[in-house]
C-alpha cells in the first residue's frame, strides 16, 4: 500500500486527565481502603502504568454495600421514579459531554481502537442511560403489575471488555428501577468506572446511590456473598458465573449472568457475500475479540467456502492493528499479558490439533499486548477453538452442507449467547432464527447493540436478559 | 423492438444466451444489502487523512479529475478557460499537478482538444445522447464518432435506463459493444446513472453488464440526476470492478461524477479505492472524479497545508 | 367402594409415565401410598435414577416436535387436556378424598385443576404477544423478541396433589417446554391418573413424564442432570433447596425457587415467563 499510506492520525490524550492512585467511591466519597492492598493498571498498548488502585478489602464491600442499603432505604427507594429519571437524564448528558475524555480514556485503559471507544461504546452509554431514565416513571406501564417495587441492593460485577458500556448495562436499569448499586468493575479496566463516580457527583446524586469498589476476584468474591445484597448482576465467563451461581444457591438473592459465547455466524451461497465478509470480519475482529457474543466460528456453506475465504483473506489483510488511539486503527491491544497467553494457548492448540492457521502480513508493535488477526480454516466441532470461547481476535472456519447441518452445527455447543446468519432468501432467515438456540439473532448483520434490544443467552451463556423492557425484570421484584 | 435492436442483433454476438443468459448471469451475482454496504461506507468514512497523507491524498485527487463543464450555455470561451486551469490549476504554483481530463459534450471537443494540444490533459467527451439517453442507437452512434472524429480520447456514454430496468439487458449490452466499436481506439466510460438504477443490486448489475460488454471505465452518474455519487454506490462499483478483474484477469476504471464537492469528499473515495479494490486503481489511469467545483476546493486545502493557514476562495480562479 | 360389594373391584397398577407409556420402575422397587388415615392404597413405582435419565431421554426427544407445533394447536392440546378431565371428575375426586379431601374440597379442587388448565390453554397463542416486542432500535434495523421456551424442565411438583400439580405443569408446557415432572410423595395418585388423562389427550409422548417415588432420592440427579435445562423446585422443602441450586449452577440451569403459594388465586404469568428464553432477532431494512 506504499501509493496511499495512511499518517499516523493519534487522538490526544491531553484530554484525559489520570490521577497516580484512586480510593474507593463508597456513600458519595472517595475513602480509603481498610486495607493496604493497591494494584498497578496498565496501559495494555505500551504496558506504561496509568495509576495505582486500590484492591478493596470484604470490610469495605461491607462498608459499600451498607452505603447502598441506607441510601435505598431512605432515598433512593422512595423517591418517585419522575424523579430518578431526571437524575438518569442528567448522567445521560454529562456522558455525552465527556465522550471524547471518557473514549480516550477507555481506549489508554483497555487497548480498544478510538474509532470504537469513541463511535461504538461511548454513544452507547450515554444511550443506555438515556433509555432507562425514561422507563424510571414508566414501570406500572411495563407489563410487571401495576406497581413493580425494586429489589434492593445490586451487587454487581463487570468485565474488562467494554468496561463503561457493561456499567451503564448494569447501573442504568437497576437504577431506573430504585435500586441502588455496589459495582466492581474488572481489575484491569476501572479507570472509566471511577471516572463515573465523579460524574455521579456532577450529576449530584444521592451518597450512596452509585458505590464503586475496585479490585480483583477477592473483592468480586466479597461483593457476590455480602449477605446485604438483593440481587447479583454479573457479566464475565461462565467459569465464574458458575461459582457465582453456587454461591448464590439457597439464599434469596437473585441472580442474572451474561456469560461466554462460542457463536456460529452461518454464511449460506445466497448470502450477499461483500457484507457477509463484513459480518465476518466485525463478528470476530471487533474489539480484538474480546466479545462474549463474538462471531467466533464461521460456518460456510461448502459450495461457497473457496470464493468467501479468498474474499474474507484479502480483506484481513486491510485490517490496520496497532495504536488504540489512531484514529485509522482497526485491532487494538489485547488487554493483558494474562489474556494474550489464554489466546496463544488455544491458537497453539489449533495448530496442534490439525487447523490450518493464516494471519495477514502485519507488524506489531514491539511493546504491549498485541495478536493478529487470525484464521483457522480445516476446523472440525472437536478440536478446541471450535468449542472452546478464545476471546481474541481468532475465526474458526467450519463447513456445511446443508440448512439443518448448519443449524446441528451452530448449536452444537454449551453456550447460546449470539448467531449470525447471512442469505439473501427471507423464509431462510425466519426458519434459522427459529431454530438457532441463542438469545441474540443477527441476520444479515452482526455485533449490532442497542439500549431498546434484549441481550442474553441461552444455556451456559447466562440467564436474564439486559435491555428494553426485558431488561426491567432483572431488577423488579417480579 | 425498435431499429436499433435489430441492427444490434445481427452485429454482436457475444452476450451468451442472448437476454436470458444475461438476465440468468446478472441475477447470479450475489445480492448487496444496503445497510451492510451503507454502513461500511460510512466506517471508510471515518479514516483519519493527515498530514503527509493528506498532501499526497490531495495531489493524487487533483491528478484524477475530470474537470467538466456539461451545461446548454457552455461556449468555446467557457471551454477554453477550463482548459487553461486543467493544465495549470494553481497559476501560483506551478507544483499543482495537472487534471486528467477535460470532459465536455461532443460539439465542443474541437475546441478542448486545440486548447489542450501537448498539454498531457485528455479530452473526454460524453456522447450517446447524454444524459438522458433517449434516442435512436444510430444517434448516439453519430455522437459518439462525431466526438471522436474530433479528437476525444475518452467518450463518456450513458446506459439506456429504461432498458434496464425493463430487463432488457441484451439492449444495454448491446449498445454498449456498438458504441465501443465506434470508439475505436478511444476509452470508453459507461455511465450507469445509478440514481436511476436505485438499489446497490442493480447498480452492481449494470457494473457487470457494462464491463463484460466491453467498458473501460464505469461511471456512476451524468450529474444531471440526484443523487449522483454517493460513496456506498462507487464501494459497490469498486467491488465489481474489483471482482471482475479476479474473474476474467482484465482491469476497469471507476469514475465517481457528480456530487463530490470537497477535498473531504474526494479523499474518502480514494480511501474506498485503497481498501476495496486496491492500490491497483489508485492512478489517473483507473480512477477518476467528475467534478468542477472540487478542484478549487481541492487547491485551498492544498494551500492550507503548505502554509498553514486557512485559505480564501478569492486567491483561486473560477473557470 | 363398599367392602360389601359384589364384585371384587379391579385395581389400578399406579406405573411411571416415561415417553407416553407407562412402564414399571426399572428398579422394580415401590412404595406404599396410604390414604390420610393409613390405610393402604396402592404400592406405587418408586422411580430410579436410570427411570429420571430414561425420562429426560424421552422429554428432550419431545422437545423438537412440541416446541415447533403452533400455539394454536398446543393450545388446543391443553385444552382436550381440560375436556378428558371432565369425563374423569369423579375419580380424580375419589383419590382427592382419599389423599384426606372432604367431599367438597375434593371437588373444588377437581374443578379448579380442570379450569387451570382451560386457563393456560387459552395462553399457548397469546403469550408471544404479551411477552415478546418490536424493539424501536436506533437504526436501520427491523429488531424484534420472541419468548421461546427453554428445552427440558424438571419440575419437583408441590404436595397439592392435583390443582399444584397442575398449577406447575401447564405453565411449563403450554409454551412448548417439556418437563419430567416428580410427583408429590405422599399423594402420587392422582399425578398418575392424571398422567393417563395426557396420554389420551393428543399429546405427544414424552412431553409431560411422570416420576413417582422418593422426592429427595431423584431431585439431586435431576438438578445435576446436563441435559436438563431449568427446574421448578416448587415441592422442594426449604433446606434442600441450596444443595439442589448448586447442583443446577453446573451448566446454568434456570431455577423457579419455592415460594408460598395460593393454588387457588390467580395464576399469573410468572410461572410460564420463568420457562422462556427470550430470543432478539435483528434483520436490515433496505432496498
Amino acid at each position: 500500500m506504499s501509493i496511499f499510506e495512511y499518517a499516523p492520525a493519534p487522538e490526544s490524550a491531553s484530554v484525559v486527565d489520570i490521577r497516580p492512585s484512586y480510593d474507593l467511591f463508597v456513600g458519595g466519597e472517595w475513602v480509603e481502603s481498610a486495607g493496604e492492598r493497591r494494584y498497578k493498571s496498565v496501559n495494555p498498548a505500551t504496558e506504561d502504568v496509568l495509576a495505582e488502585i486500590t484492591e478493596a478489602t470484604a470490610a469495605d464491600v461491607d462498608r459499600a454495600v451498607t452505603a447502598a442499603r441506607r441510601a435505598f432505604e431512605k432515598v433512593w427507594g422512595p423517591m418517585p421514579g419522575r424523579e430518578r429519571a431526571k437524575y438518569l437524564y442528567r448522567i445521560a448528558r454529562i456522558i455525552q459531554e465527556r465522550s471524547r475524555e471518557l473514549a480516550v480514556l477507555e481506549s489508554i485503559d483497555n487497548g480498544k481502537p478510538i474509532r470504537e471507544s469513541r463511535d461504538v461504546d461511548l454513544p452507547l452509554v450515554a444511550a443506555h442511560f438515556f433509555y432507562y431514565a425514561g422507563w424510571a416513571d414508566k414501570l406500572p406501564y411495563a407489563g410487571f403489575g401495576p406497581d413493580p417495587r425494586p429489589l434492593g441492593v445490586a451487587g454487581q460485577v463487570i468485565p474488562w471488555n467494554f468496561p463503561l458500556l457493561m456499567l451503564a448495562w448494569k447501573i442504568a436499569p437497576a437504577l431506573a428501577c430504585g435500586n441502588t448499586v455496589v459495582l466492581k468493575p474488572a481489575e484491569t479496566t476501572s479507570l472509566t468506572a471511577l471516572t463515573f463516580a465523579e460524574i455521579c457527583r456532577q450529576a449530584d446524586l444521592p451518597p450512596g446511590v452509585v458505590n464503586i469498589v475496585t479490585g480483583a476476584g477477592e473483592t468480586g468474591r466479597a461483593l457476590v456473598e455480602h449477605p446485604g445484597i438483593d440481587k447479583i448482576a454479573f457479566t464475565g465467563s461462565t467459569e465464574v458465573g458458575r461459582l457465582i451461581a453456587r454461591s448464590a444457591a439457597g439464599t434469596a438473592k437473585r441472580l442474572t449472568l451474561e456469560l461466554g459465547g462460542k457463536a456460529a455466524n452461518v454464511v449460506f451461497e445466497d448470502a450477499p457475500l461483500d457484507q457477509a465478509v463484513e459480518g465476518v470480519v466485525n463478528g470476530i475482529f471487533f474489539n480484538q475479540g474480546h466479545v462474549c457474543c463474538a462471531g467466533s466460528r464461521l460456518l460456510v456453506q461448502e459450495s461457497v467456502a473457496e470464493e468467501l475465504l479468498d474474499r474474507l483473506r484479502t480483506r484481513m489483510a486491510t485490517l490496520r492493528v496497532g495504536d488504540p488511539l489512531d484514529k485509522n486503527t482497526d485491532v487494538g491491544a489485547i488487554n493483558s499479558a494474562e489474556q494474550l497467553d489464554r489466546i496463544r494457548t488455544l491458537s497453539q492448540a489449533g495448530e496442534d490439533e490439525g487447523a490450518v492457521r493464516w494471519s495477514p502480513p502485519c507488524e506489531l508493535p514491539s511493546r504491549g499486548y498485541w495478536f493478529a488477526p487470525t484464521l483457522f480454516t480445516g476446523v472440525a466441532q472437536s478440536h478446541r477453538i471450535a468449542r472452546e470461547e478464545i476471546f481474541g481476535p481468532v475465526l474458526s472456519v467450519l463447513t456445511f452442507r446443508t440448512p439443518a447441518e448448519a443449524v446441528e452445527k451452530a448449536n452444537n455447543t454449551p453456550y447460546g449467547l449470539s448467531a449470525g446468519v447471512w442469505t439473501e432468501k427471507g423464509s431462510r432467515i425466519l426458519w434459522m432464527a427459529e431454530r438457532l438456540r441463542a438469545g441474540v439473532v443477527w441476520a444479515n448483520t452482526f455485533n449490532k447493540f442497542d439500549p431498546a434490544s434484549p441481550f442474553g443467552g441461552y444455556k451456559e451463556s447466562g440467564f436474564g436478559r439486559e435491555g428494553g423492557r426485558h431488561g426491567l425484570e432483572a431488577y423488579l421484584d417480579v | 423492438m425498435s431499429d436499433a435492436g435489430e441492427v444490434s442483433t445481427e452485429t454482436v454476438t457475444d452476450a451468451p444466451g442472448g437476454n436470458a443468459g444475461l438476465r440468468a448471469f446478472l441475477h447470479g451475482l450475489p445480492g448487496v444489502d444496503q445497510v451492510g454496504a451503507e454502513e461500511r461506507a460510512a466506517r471508510l468514512a471515518t479514516r483519519s487523512i493527515k498530514t503527509t497523507a493528506k498532501a499526497q491524498a490531495i495531489d493524487l485527487a487533483i491528478s484524477m479529475v475530470d474537470l467538466t463543464t456539461l451545461e446548454g450555455a457552455d461556449t468555446p470561451g467557457k471551454v477554453r478557460a477550463l482548459c487553461a486551469k486543467a493544465v495549470r490549476p494553481d497559476p501560483a504554483d506551478a507544483a499543482v499537478p495537472r487534471v486528467a481530463a477535460v470532459c465536455v459534450y461532443s460539439d465542443l471537443v474541437g475546441v478542448a482538444v486545440e486548447a489542450l494540444r501537448g498539454s498531457g490533459v485528455g479530452v473526454a467527451s460524453v456522447a450517446t445522447a447524454f444524459p438522458a439517453g433517449r434516442a435512436p442507437l444510430e444517434a448516439k452512434l453519430a455522437d459518439t464518432r462525431a466526438a471522436v472524429a474530433a479528437g476525444a480520447a475518452e467518450i463518456d456514454m450513458v446506459i439506456d435506463r429504461g432498458a434496464f430496468l425493463a430487463g432488457d439487458y441484451l439492449k444495454v449490452y448491446e449498445e454498449i459493444v456498438e458504441t465501443k466499436r465506434a470508439c475505436g481506439e478511444a476509452h470508453l466510460k459507461v455511465i450507469l446513472e445509478t440514481g436511476e438504477l436505485v438499489t446497490y443490486d442493480n447498480v452492481r448489475r449494470a457494473s457487470w453488464l457494462a464491463m463484460r460488454a466491453g467498458a473501460d471505465f464505469i461511471k456512476t452518474s451524468t450529474g444531471k440526476v440526484s443523487p449522483a455519487a454517493t460513496l456506498p454506490v462507487t464501494l459497490v462499483m469498486l467491488e465489481a470492478v474489483r471482482d471482475f478483474r479476479a474473474a476474467t484477469g482484465r482491469q476497469v476504471g471507476v469514475k465517481p461524477a457528480g456530487g463530490i464537492r470537497t477535498t473531504k469528499d474526494a479523499i474518502r473515495h480514494l480511501v474506498l479505492v485503497n481498501e476495496t479494490a486496491g492500490p491497483d486503481w489508485l492512478t489517473p489511469a483507473w480512477f477518476r472524479i467528475g467534478a468542477s467545483s472540487l478542484l478549487n476546493d481541492l487547491l485551498m486545502q492544498r494551500r492550507k497545508l503548505a502554509t498553514g493557514a486557512y485559505a480564501g476562495p478569492d486567491y483561486f480562479t473560477l473557470d | 367402594m363398599s367392602e360389601r360389594s359384589e364384585r371384587l373391584a379391579v385395581r389400578k397398577t399406579y406405573k411411571l409415565f416415561i415417553g407416553g407409556a407407562f412402564p414399571r420402575s426399572e428398579s422394580g422397587r415401590s412404595y406404599v401410598v396410604t390414604d390420610a388415615k393409613g390405610q393402604f392404597l396402592a404400592n406405587a413405582s418408586r422411580a430410579s435414577r436410570k427411570d429420571a435419565r430414561d425420562a429426560v431421554s424421552a422429554a428432550r426427544k419431545a422437545f423438537g416436535g412440541w416446541s415447533g407445533r403452533t400455539p394454536y394447536n398446543r393450545g388446543q392440546i391443553l385444552y382436550r387436556i381440560a375436556e378428558m378431565m371432565e369425563g374423569r371428575r369423579a375419580q380424580f375426586a375419589d383419590e382427592l378424598r382419599a389423599a384426606g379431601l372432604g367431599r367438597n374440597a375434593a371437588t373444588a379442587e377437581v374443578d379448579a385443576a380442570i379450569d387451570r388448565w382451560v386457563w393456560y390453554a387459552g395462553w399457548a397463542d397469546k403469550l408471544g404477544a404479551v411477552a415478546g416486542s418490536a424493539n424501536p432500535v436506533a437504526g436501520p434495523y427491523f429488531n424484534f423478541s420472541t419468548p421461546e421456551p427453554m428445552g427440558v424442565v424438571a419440575v419437583i411438583a408441590p404436595d397439592g396433589p392435583l390443582l399444584g400439580l397442575v398449577s406447575v405443569l401447564a405453565p411449563v408446557i403450554v409454551s412448548g417446554n417439556t418437563c419430567v415432572v416428580v410427583a408429590s410423595e405422599p399423594a402420587p395418585l392422582p399425578a398418575v391418573t392424571l398422567a393417563e388423562v395426557l396420554a389420551t389427550s393428543d399429546l405427544p409422548g414424552g412431553v409431560v413424564n411422570v416420576l413417582t417415588g422418593r422426592r429427595a432420592e431423584l431431585a439431586p440427579w435431576l438438578a445435576a442432570h446436563m441435559d436438563i435445562n431449568a427446574l421448578d423446585l416448587a415441592g422442594v422443602p426449604a433446606e434442600d433447596v441450596g444443595p439442589l441450586e448448586e447442583a443446577a449452577a453446573e451448566n446454568l440451569k434456570r431455577v423457579l425457587r419455592p415460594r408460598p403459594e395460593e393454588w387457588d388465586a390467580d395464576p399469573g404469568t410468572a410461572r410460564m415467563t420463568a420457562f422462556l428464553e427470550t430470543k432478539t432477532v435483528w434483520h436490515p431494512v433496505g432496498v
